[in-house]
């Protein structure tokens, strides 16, 4: 550490921690651990946990790390942390004091998107270290086993890594249990009353198919092969759940990360400039905090964009226009409506619902397409567009990113083929990297795996079966 | 009251947990094993032949990326302009640099291949892994005890005269003149001269160094006839190159030597060997003696291992035969391994000529003939080639 001690970082962090708690932010007790660029290096490979199951791709996941790092394409960042209680964060030793600060205010900022955003209220922050712990010490005892051994282990865990990110998206709505999906299904089917029985002719009853498998189209697509192909042995089974497992752990992460980074990039700003910092840090911290929220055109910055819509909603809350108004509860200040939205928004509800035209068109946001070899702009932000960029932004943030596939059919033409659909919504499938996955579906399902989707607008039906992939149109 | 803990760095966790360690290996295996699959094709390029051995090669490979389901062409991205954004304006390129927008798994269609960087001496160790050849052991393989004397192992006081270390000797003279000057002048002890004592002679130590060397020699026997086009020549040099990377992996010290024939042969340099062609008629027999003759002067059988190879497109006069068999059961006496390839690309004209009919009737366990028509053929003659050795022979005879 360059100019500064362990003891100075703590006499910052507990200035730090008094804004903190009067701005009203509501954080886990905070551990921060000292790390040089190699361990950082690790910790990102690993996606920030102390311990993981080994797997080959984390090692490549490093070298194309280290590679960028080395070459001087990208740096590393200042800190990472952890969703835990407590919560951990690394910090580099090589920062400046004034990063130093600027990241221990920003690491406060993500505790509390951690402890108080509700799609976290799944991951059990309490167990986050021992869960994963756990896992690798599984994994690794499978490894060791003689009659499994490294191979087979990784042969399920290719698999399953493909399939991790295929299951439902809002963990905060509970999945119904088989009996329950029945009951409803019955119900559905039961006609209400008709009070002109008399003159109607009477109405068919259809009667709903309780013999399927699954009752309702079904998004987790690993838990689903886990609990429903029989040949599965016990260790299969498990190292099914612990990828899905640590999925459902990334997912809320994955869903809010504009969010989160804008709202750590909000509260940074206010602390340090609550702190009273010596002008030469001052200086450096306005140098930083711009290069961290600078716009980066031809992408999104997830810092710059969240921070625009927190400040707009904050703005919004103090200082509503009459129609704005309207929308809001009565006596609603900025702050609450800051501390309300952090808790109840998702990416995707984030900005349907304070992205607007004009903030809009300030940030320049625009939807690209392909053409031929290049990217062209599409539409832009004014005002016949920005409805249109608003829409495929949102369909891209977030898990909207991943197509939705769902189980429809576990016994397909009754030799127990697997049958899928592809949620289509306007974007195909790219067709490569669907037969890929689909020859890994087949690994874990163990028989033939159908999955009707929609290709250049004719609906197709991809096949991956003995004699490997094939894509047919239908007539 | 919110808490906090700082955990100081302590360099000792750093330099333990290098915890990728293990995943890392496991990827360069996997980036190996692809490789390996697709080296027949690799070879194939000529871009390899006769490259400088520290040379970085970009190789595609296949199977070590991770698939998912992602969105395809036609999905539309959302991204920031720079400000003044038009409908219709270029933002980039699909394909080359990394797509706008965010890469969220990093797995965005575009980057379809997966490239690696390799040396060339990687490849010829993957190259050579693929061949599945037992391990040649060292006893298996002809060694040389090469002693060399001159090999300096500190000083001693005793020696022969030329060893002498005049320098250190001055100055253990000078040391003891300093040491005893004291007890000199004690003494009263003038004297003019301070001679050298035989304890200040200073002598150097040798010992003799003996170490293994296992030689080998590649001859390069080409046809340089007029019949010999640049296809041929090229075809030719990629078997030779594959010969020489194999000899090279195996023996400490190898030699190449080429030998270029028409009606006469000569030892020529590479250059003049791949690139100068010539004309008229051709008699083999003369390379074969050329090859012989080679052995005799400088590559004697028992102190070196001998590896001829001999590519011509078949075409010989019909009076030679006999004196050129005459001349291979020789050399296959003296070399290790031999082997006539015959390079007849498809489509060329003289399929009527070939030796290949000539050799069946050399007996010989070391002698190997190999056609070859097209690129593709090159990996699996040398192959074949290469079980003839009879280093291997002798290994797996053991073994069986």
């Amino acid at each position: 550490m360059t100019g500064y001690t362990l003891a100075d970082l703590e006499a910052w962090d507990a200035r730090i921690r008094e804004r903190v708690e009067a701005f009203g932010l509501d954080c886990y007790p905070q551990e921060f651990e000292i790390c040089d660029h190699a361990q950082m290096l690790g910790y990102m490979a690993y996606s920030g946990m102390p311990s993981h199951y080994p797997h080959w791709s984390y090692g490549k996941a490093y070298e194309k790390l280290k590679t960028l790092y080395d070459h001087g394409v990208t740096g590393l960042p200042y800190e990472m942390v952890i969703n835990s209680n407590p919560a951990l964060a690394y910090l580099m030793r090589d920062n400046s004091l004034c990063l130093q600060i600027l990241t221990i205010a920003h690491v406060y900022g993500h505790n509390d998107f951690f402890k108080n955003n509700f799609t976290f209220r799944s991951t059990r922050p309490e167990f986050t270290i021992g869960t994963f712990k756990a896992h690798a010490d599984r994994v690794r005892r499978y490894i060791d086993t003689p009659g499994i051994g490294l191979e087979r282990v990784e042969s399920i865990l290719d698999a399953a890594h493909a399939l991790s990110l295929q299951c439902r998206r809002n963990l905060a709505i509970r999945k119904l249990s088989p009996a329950e999906e029945r009951e409803r299904l019955i119900e559905a089917s039961v006609r209400p009353p008709d009070p002109f029985r008399t003159i109607h002719r009477r109405a068919e009853n259809p009667e709903p198919d309780l013999q399927r498998t699954p009752l309702v189209p079904d998004e987790d697509l690993l838990l689903f092969i886990r609990d429903h192909n029989p040949v599965l042995r016990d260790w299969e089974k498990d190292l099914l759940t612990i990828v899905h497992e640590e999925a459902q752990y990334f997912i809320p992460q994955i869903e809010t990360k504009i969010m989160n980074e804008g709202w750590a990039s909000f509260w940074h700003k206010r602390i340090l400039d609550s702190l009273d910092l010596p002008q030469a840090i001052h200086l450096e911290f306005l140098v930083r905090h711009n290069q961290v929220v600078r716009p980066i055109p031809g992408q999104v910055n997830p810092y710059h964009l969240g921070l625009k819509v927190w400040e707009h909603i904050e703005q919004v809350g103090n200082d509503p226009t009459p129609e704005e108004r309207e929308r809001l509860p009565p006596g609603c200040t900025g702050r609450e409506l800051l501390f309300e939205t952090r808790a109840a928004d998702r990416d995707a509800s984030f900005l349907r619902r304070w992205l607007d035209g004009p903030l809009m068109r300030e940030l320049d946001l625009l939807r690209y397409e392909a053409r031929g070899e290049d990217l062209v702009v599409t539409e832009v932000s004014d005002e016949a567009g920005w409805r249109a960029v608003k829409q495929t932004l949102i369909a891209s943030v977030g898990m909207g990113s991943v197509p939705v596939i769902r189980v429809i059919d576990a016994d397909f033409s009754g030799n127990r083929t697997l049958r899928l659909e592809h949620v289509h919504d306007g974007r195909d499938l790219h067709l490569e990297s669907a037969e890929r996955t689909l020859g890994y579906v087949r690994r874990l399902w163990g028989r033939d795996v159908v999955l009707d989707t929609v290709l250049g607008g004719k609906r197709t039906t991809l096949t991956f079966g003995e004699r490997g992939f094939a894509a047919k149109a239908a007539p | 009251m919110l808490d906090s803990i700082f955990r100081p760095f302590h360099p000792a966790d750093a330099e333990r947990s290098d915890r990728s360690a293990s995943d890392r290996s496991r990827h360069r295996a996997k980036v190996r094993e692809s490789i390996r699959e697709n080296i027949a094709d690799i070879i194939a390029e000529e871009s390899i032949i006769g490259q400088n051995r520290d040379r970085i090669i970009k190789v595609p490979i296949r199977g070590i990326r991770e698939y998912r389901f992602v969105y395809g062409d036609n999905t539309p991205g959302a991204a920031q302009g720079a400000g003044d954004s038009q409908q219709g304006q270029v933002l980039g390129r699909t394909r080359g640099q990394p797509a706008p927008g965010e890469d969220k798994a990093g797995d965005r269609p575009g980057t379809d291949y997966y490239e690696t960087d390799v040396t060339l001496e990687e490849l010829i160790d993957i190259m050579f892994e693929d061949l599945e050849l037992p391990d040649l052991e060292r006893k298996a393989l002809r060694q040389v005890d090469a002693f060399r004397i001159s090999k300096r192992k500190g000083y001693r006081a005793v020696g022969i005269r030329v060893r002498l270390d005049k320098k250190r000797t001055a100055r253990e003279r000078a040391r003891r003149m300093v040491a005893t000057r004291k007890h000199r002048e004690e003494l009263g002890i003038e004297r003019p001269r301070f001679p050298f004592h035989d304890d200040d002679l200073v002598y150097r130590h040798m010992v003799s160094d003996t170490r293994n060397e296992s030689n080998a020699v590649v001859l390069c026997l080409m046809d340089t006839s007029g019949s010999m086009d640049t296809m041929k020549k090229y075809l030719a040099r990629s078997f030779f190159f594959l010969l020489y990377q194999f000899i090279c992996t195996k023996y400490q010290n190898v030699e190449i030597a080429f030998i270029a024939h028409h009606t006469e042969a000569r030892e020529v340099t590479e250059e003049e060997f791949f690139h100068k062609g010539e004309s008229g008629g051709t008699f083999i027999s003369s390379a074969y003696l050329k090859a012989l003759e080679i052995v005799q002067a400088r590559y004697h059988p028992s102190l070196w291992n001998i590896y001829a190879f001999h590519c011509s497109d078949g075409d010989n006069f019909d009076s030679d035969i006999p004196a050129a068999l005459r001349a291979a059961q020789e050399l296959c006496a003296v070399c290790n391994l031999f082997g006539y390839g015959e390079i007849k690309p498809l489509g060329s004209r003289y399929y009527e000529s070939s030796m290949l009919q000539v050799f069946r009737r050399l007996e010989a366990d070391n002698f190997q003939t190999v056609l070859i028509e097209r690129k593709e053929d090159i990996w699996p003659s040398f192959k074949a080639f290469l079980g003839r050795d009879r280093a291997v022979q002798a290994v797996q005879g053991r073994e069986a």
